[in-house]
């Protein structure tokens, strides 16, 4: 996934040499992929990512040729990456997100999997995901990803009520999850499935109903995200002309209360702010990445990538982005490398989220000193920070960002 | 028809039966600037090259707002019947904050121009400038300005003009300061009508200072204009009213330009410039004589400036405060009705108590300290100084609601002011009904035409610095004027209100109200405080108190969620940044308690509405 918006950075060379930072300690840090799929059916109105439809980019051209250029970035990144001064490591994992990367033929995605794979090996049992909307896989799409490498997929079903799906903006029909689902299980695939509470119009009753039709597939996992209304979306411009109501904090704060409720007694266990798993294995181990601060090379138009603190990130147009590559450079847009104290803040900031949580020990003096505050206040799980470990509570997770401001200097 | 003097008289010689001295009476915008600038062409003083618009308003605040702030003096020739004159010109501050510089300013003229804008008619401070120039026994030309606009209405305003002065309304003239028609025939008016100054030329010099301004090259310039006697070059000079002297480094005219004379002679105005940094040493209304031959008895008239509306001034960033101090003293220079002493808030600091004659004056410091300091400042809702007196007879002076006694008052009493206001008669009930409202008695009305009436209110002054103008300015769309002098005090039933948040007094807030209208300022005060504070990890209760009895409660519920749900690969610079913005922002919060208030919330509560709205500029 990859949001529209790009940050302001410093200019990347278009030889890809990272920065010497990039590849001090990589030897003991893990390394993903992530392919981004730039396509969609129709853009959702929520949604700010950097995905287009067929018409807005004037024809299915670009989507047929898109995994060629996709190889070749993955063939730039190993040659970057080696001249770079990072040693080979095996794909710890694999993800592929979007837009839909379904929309793609699944020989394509298997393909660009193929092409990393050779590229630098992977390692056994590895995760490989796929996003997937509902109605863009059929059993023997699923099938050939299935055979192809993948190990994964993540349905994005949002929610199991009809109106709600249509303020979304939805395509499928609901009756179309637990067929998808269904037959990712049949052909062995692990599964998990995105939900979006807080839609305006959703009244607790509807989200209940979603979360405990999600739970009636028995996924494996389950994201659940407060609606996020998106600068220059669709769905903002509605809410600013008063044709939909505005979202509300505190109806997500009890959705999200109840949601944790139902998951827990559906058997799955939250191990970050909004991931839920059947047993620790069933962790979305690649977004698990993301929280450590591995490394990982993003592919793809507007992807995100980082090593060792330095994060660099994509033009955003799949032509602009094939233009770069067909020329043999570097596609990257921008790049910023990251001080001590400024990866201490994003350390602090996302493993906070996980319910393995964060030693106390690793926090300066200003973090270990907000702790017994934090406690005070019901944010935190007193028992795990008298053993040295911060793990939010319940109030903490919905207060997250409060508590991450609490532990910086 | 009149030619420019071909040879100007001369300063220090010239004979007091060719001199003549009068200033602009004018409602702002009325054009006096214009037609001063008009006249300074038309004589020749200043270059047409050389003429920008109201080349007599020299600050930029002055310039940009298009009022006159400080006045000016200017010696311009003007021949008559092959006679050649000299004129002063003097121009005076239009807005009732400087009623006192206007008063002594009058009284360095033997006539004034009463000028109306042929398309608005008189205006409030108009009369209330008017009332002054007579009190000084000042022979007046009434005149009409704008006539070149079609929407001027001559006829109607000089029957009101000579209604209001005595006179026929044939006599009124008819001029514009834009096209310059009936300007050379108004001169030749001012030579004609005006009475020349009358004085003993042998007598011990006496000057009277209309004003005094800080120039950071040359120092305190003051204007002065010499009743008896004379003053030359190099001589020591001595201020009557505290005795000090100072020696005369250079005496001149402004023609506009300064230049240096060989003195001045009886009737004649002219600058001083002595070396002292400070106009308090040189006070507007004061008598200059010589040390070697001092005159015994001052002109009379001097009083000291006196502070009417209070405000604290604090800066936004608090390692600023240097800067503001630095920068008030220097303003002080050049400002002698300006008092300050430094005061802390809890709320929002240390700052400074600051006096001034009344809202504009308010306005425009705080405007110049921004401006000229680059700062950026709060200032607490004005308020007006209270009298206190305790039960054990005690007096204390309240210029801040924080420094009210609580409880064992035997009797407060509140400065009185009475207003005069100009309007459209269709106005009146509004009118009425605002200052009704305001607690004011109605003092009488009369109706200066048909269609126009001046209401008289005897008013407490606290009720008119908030926003009764802007208030006033909408009830009559526009068309209202108000004009106020300051009328003595009352005794009042006033109470401190006291704003607490999570129980915590806020001294920022606090305001000294009158009991009936307590419960109204509470229930705005808490109510905006209510939108203003963001939520934060508990509920907050804002409660307004009459000491220990509450009197209106808001509550800001707690928030119940502060978190990024989604926080992917791409999302993590994005939040980061967010992060570290929000970590700056905290930094900017008051801490009240355990509650963080931003300084935007401190802001916009001590805002009116109206005043955020001028805040808007570029
Ligand atoms: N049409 C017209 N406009 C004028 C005339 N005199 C002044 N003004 C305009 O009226 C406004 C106020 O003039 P100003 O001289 O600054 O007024 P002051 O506030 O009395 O000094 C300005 O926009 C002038 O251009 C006039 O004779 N005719
Ligand atoms: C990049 S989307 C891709 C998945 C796929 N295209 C789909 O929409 O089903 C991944 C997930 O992010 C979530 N998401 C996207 N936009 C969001 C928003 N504005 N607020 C909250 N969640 C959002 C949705 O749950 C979605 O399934
Ligand atoms: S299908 Fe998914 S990626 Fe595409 S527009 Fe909708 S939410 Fe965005
Ligand atoms: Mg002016």
């Amino acid at each position: 996934m990859t949001p529209s918006v790009l940050p302001l950075g410093d200019p990347a060379p278009a030889d890809g040499i990272l920065p010497a930072q990039a590849a001090v300690g990589a030897a003991s840090r893990k390394f993903s992929l992530y392919a981004h799929i730039p396509f969609c059916a129709v853009r959702c109105g929520y949604c700010d990512f950097n995905t287009y439809t067929a018409t807005e980019l004037g024809g299915g051209a670009s989507q047929d040729a898109y995994a060629s250029t996709a190889v070749r970035e993955v063939e730039f990144a190993a040659r970057a990456m080696t001249a770079s001064g990072l040693p080979q490591r095996k794909l710890s994992t694999v993800f592929f997100g979007g837009g839909t990367p379904t929309l793609l033929p699944a020989g394509d995605l298997t393909r660009i999997l193929g092409a990393a794979v050779e590229q630098w090996g992977i390692e056994e049992g590895a995760e490989v995901t796929t996003e997937a909307n509902p109605d863009s896989v059929t059993l023997e799409s699923l099938q050939e990803l299935h055979d192809g490498g993948f190990t994964r997929v993540s349905f994005g079903m949002q929610s199991a009520v009809s109106h709600v799906l249509k303020v979304l903006d939805r395509t499928h029909k609901p009756e179309r999850v637990p067929q998808a689902v269904a037959w990712a299980r049949e052909v062995g695939l692990n599964v998990s499935v995105d939900l979006i509470y807080g839609t305006p119009g959703e009244s607790l009753a509807d989200w209940e109903t979603s979360v405990r039709t999600a739970l009636s597939y028995e996924p494996d996992h389950i994201s659940a995200y407060s609606l996020i209304v998106e600068e220059g979306t669709k769905l903002a411009a509605q809410i600013r002309r008063g044709q939909v109501p505005n979202i509300d904090d505190d109806d997500h704060a009890v959705k999200y209360e109840l949601a944790d409720a139902l998951f827990q007694a559906g058997g799955l266990s939250w191990y970050e702010v909004s991931n839920w798993s059947r047993t620790p294995a069933d962790a979305c181990q690649h977004n698990l990445a993301y929280w450590h601060g591995d490394d990982w090379w993003g592919i793809g138009p507007g992807a995100h990538s980082h090593m060792g603190g330095v994060r660099w990130w994509n033009v955003k147009h799949p032509t602009a982005y094939a233009n770069r590559l067909d020329k043999g450079e570097s596609p990257a847009a921008g790049r910023e490398t990251l001080d001590a104290d400024t990866r201490e803040l994003e350390r602090i900031m996302l493993v906070s989220r996980l319910s393995e949580g964060l030693s106390i020990d690793t926090l300066g003096p200003a973090g270990r000193h907000a702790v017994a505050g934090l406690i005070a206040e019901g944010l935190i799980e007193p028992l795990k920070a008298f053993a040295g470990t911060l793990v939010l509570t319940l109030k903490g997770r919905l207060l997250g960002d409060a508590v991450t401001r609490a532990l910086l200097p | 028809m009149s030619p420019m003097a071909r040879t100007a008289p001369v300063p220090a010689a010239t004979d007091p039966a060719i001199i003549r001295n009068f200033c602009i009476i004018a409602h702002i915008d009325h054009g006096k600037s214009t037609l001063a600038d008009r006249m300074l062409q038309l004589t020749g003083v200043v270059q047409q090259r050389d003429m920008k618009a109201q080349y007599l308003d020299r600050m930029d605040i002055e310039r940009e707002r298009g009022i006159t702030i400080k006045s000016q003096a200017v010696r311009i020739p003007w021949e008559v019947d092959g006679t050649a004159y000299c004129l002063n010109m003097i121009d005076t501050p239009g807005h009732v904050d400087f009623t006192y510089e206007v008063s002594r300013s009058l009284a360095a003229c033997e006539g004034a121009i009463l000028l109306v804008d042929a398309a608005q008619g008189i205006e409030a401070q108009t009369l209330a400038n008017l009332y002054l120039a007579m009190e000084n026994n000042l022979t007046i030309i009434p005149v009409l300005n704008k006539i070149d606009l079609p929407s001027a209405q001559p006829e109607k305003y000089a029957a009101e003009l000579a209604n209001l002065i005595g006179g026929k309304p044939e006599d009124v003239l008819m001029v514009s300061g834009k096209t310059g028609v009936g300007v050379e025939a108004l001169l030749d008016q001012i030579v004609r009508e005006l009475p020349p100054p009358v004085g003993d030329p042998n007598a011990p010099a006496r000057a009277m200072i209309f004003d005094s301004v800080y120039d950071t090259y040359r120092g305190v310039v003051t204007y002065v204009r010499v009743i008896d006697g004379s003053l030359s070059p190099r001589e020591k000079i001595q201020m009557m009213s505290t005795r000090a002297t100072h020696e005369l480094l250079e005496i001149g005219v402004s023609s506009p330009e300064p230049t240096p004379s060989k003195g001045l002679g009886v009737g004649e105005v002219g600058y001083l410039i002595t070396g002292v940094k400070d106009v308090r040493q040189s006070k507007v209304g004061d008598t200059v004589t010589t040390f070697h031959k001092p005159a015994t008895e001052s002109l009379g008239g001097y009083q000291d400036a006196k502070p009417m509306v209070f405000s604290g001034l604090y800066p936004l960033d608090g390692a600023d405060y240097p800067v503001l101090r630095d920068a008030l003293e220097k303003l002080m220079l050049n400002d002698a009705a300006l008092v300050y002493e430094p005061e802390s808030s809890a709320a929002l600091g240390f700052g400074f108590r600051v006096g001034f004659l009344g809202l504009l004056h308010l306005e425009i410091t705080r405007e110049r300290l921004e401006r000229e300091h680059n700062l950026d400042l709060i200032s607490t809702a004005p308020n007006v100084e209270y009298e206190v007196t305790l039960e054990d007879k005690k007096i204390i002076h309240v210029t801040n609601p924080s420094e009210y006694p609580s409880g064992k008052i035997a009797e407060v009493r509140e400065p009185m002011v009475s207003a005069t206001i100009l309007a459209p008669s269709e106005f009146v009930g509004a009118i009425m009904e605002l200052c009704q409202s305001r607690r004011g008695i109605l003092g009488g009305m009369d109706y200066l035409s048909e269609d126009r009436v001046e209401i008289r209110y005897r008013l407490p002054l606290a009720e008119i610095v908030f926003d009764f103008f802007d208030i006033l300015k909408s009830k009559t769309r526009g068309y209202g004027s108000l004009d106020w002098k300051a009328d003595g005090d009352q005794v009042a039933d006033l109470v401190k209100v006291d704003i607490l948040l999570q129980g915590e007094q806020v001294d920022a807030f606090s305001a000294i109200t009158h009991r009936d209208k307590a419960y109204a300022y509470g229930v705005m005060m808490t109510g905006k405080l209510r939108n203003l504070i963001p939520r934060q990890q508990f509920e907050v209760p804002i409660q307004a108190a009459i000491g220990a009895r509450i009197i209106a409660r808001e509550s800001i519920r707690a928030i119940r969620k502060d978190v990024l749900a989604k926080c992917y690969g791409g999302d993590i610079s994005r939040k980061r940044k967010l992060l570290e913005k929000q970590k700056e922002g905290k930094k900017r919060m008051k801490m009240v308690g355990r509650v963080e208030v931003p300084q935007e919330a401190f802001i916009a509560a001590l805002t009116t509405d109206e005043s955020s709205k001028d805040k808007s500029k570029k």
